[in-house]
């Protein structure tokens, strides 16, 4: 069961973000160039998704998952170095090409080379990310 | 109102209550980055199942979606030492923050949480600021 609920929950993900137009990199670009020809459409994307999400975080309050466990605490209020650096790192990345992890994903089959080059280049920085992580500690 | 702005909307919808299904039936946190980081580097093998039926239902939804109403262009640019680069930024960074526009955007903001508030508005200034110095600037993108 909750293989076929990530199976879902992924297939709506990617519907969303091609329906959307968030695998559109132009678009992506468009809302960060605010200097250029800005497009405000990744806003109403956001403001879409945190609707119904914020309902469910909503739901979450004295219940346990449909599957059992338990629903993830709220993390402590700590900032720190790591999300700031990360988040720099992960923003410039975006703006220069346009793709972040989702998205990046969900074209892979239709992304081309460039892409699936993106793909291949994030999924080494992930992987050399933990002892990169480490070391901010 | 503006037809782009309008599927945004809806879009957004669908990826929300994706995140909210995700959340309400498995217990998680819908976030890509983590998803797919935890395969990459191991510390997520605990689950990897439900983590590659959902990359399995990322991948095919689109895939079919395309080959059935045809393809929609990504515009990704052909300067393949850029997209090295932003690939390896975007896998690093994300990693380190602990999330990307999914779990530190859509999850984070939604639950008000600070870390999430805060990541969203380092990364979209960054983003920015890119724009701002590689193409306004040196014209590189």
């Amino acid at each position: 069961m909750r293989n076929i609920a990530a199976l879902i929950a992924g297939a709506m993900f990617g519907a969303g973000l091609l329906i959307s137009g968030m695998t559109n990199t132009k678009k992506v670009q468009g809302w960060l160039d605010v200097f250029g020809d800005w497009d405000p459409t990744l806003a109403f994307v956001m403001g879409g998704a945190i609707i119904p999400m914020a309902i469910a975080w909503r739901i979450t309050e004295g219940r346990k998952p449909a599957l059992g466990g338990a629903f993830p605490e709220k993390p402590n209020p700590v900032l720190g170095r790591k999300l700031v650096i990360g988040s720099v790192m992960f923003g410039a990345g975006w703006g220069l090409v346009g793709l972040c992890p989702g998205p990046a994903l969900a074209s892979i089959t239709f992304g081309g080379v460039g892409g699936f080059v993106f793909l291949l280049a994030m999924l080494a920085g992930m992987l050399m990310a933990p002892p990169l992580r480490a070391k901010l500690d | 109102m503006n037809q782009d702005w309008l599927m945004g909307l809806i879009g957004g919808g669908l990826i929300g209550t994706s995140a909210a299904i995700f959340l309400l039936v498995n217990g998680k946190v819908m976030g890509a980055s983590g998803l797919i980081g935890g395969l990459v580097d191991k510390s997520g093998l605990g689950n990897w199942q439900e983590r590659a039926f959902w990359i399995a239902g990322l991948v095919v939804a689109p895939a079919l979606m395309t080959l059935m109403f045809g393809l929609k262009p990504t515009n990704v640019t052909g300067n393949i030492p850029v997209i090295i680069v932003a690939g390896l930024l975007v896998g690093i960074g994300t990693r380190i923050a602990n999330g990307c526009t999914s779990g530190h955007g859509v999850c984070g903001i939604s639950r008000m949480s600070l870390r999430g508030i805060v990541a969203t508005v380092f990364y979209i200034g960054a983003g920015g600021l890119t724009m701002i110095i590689f193409k306004h600037v040196l014209g590189v993108i």
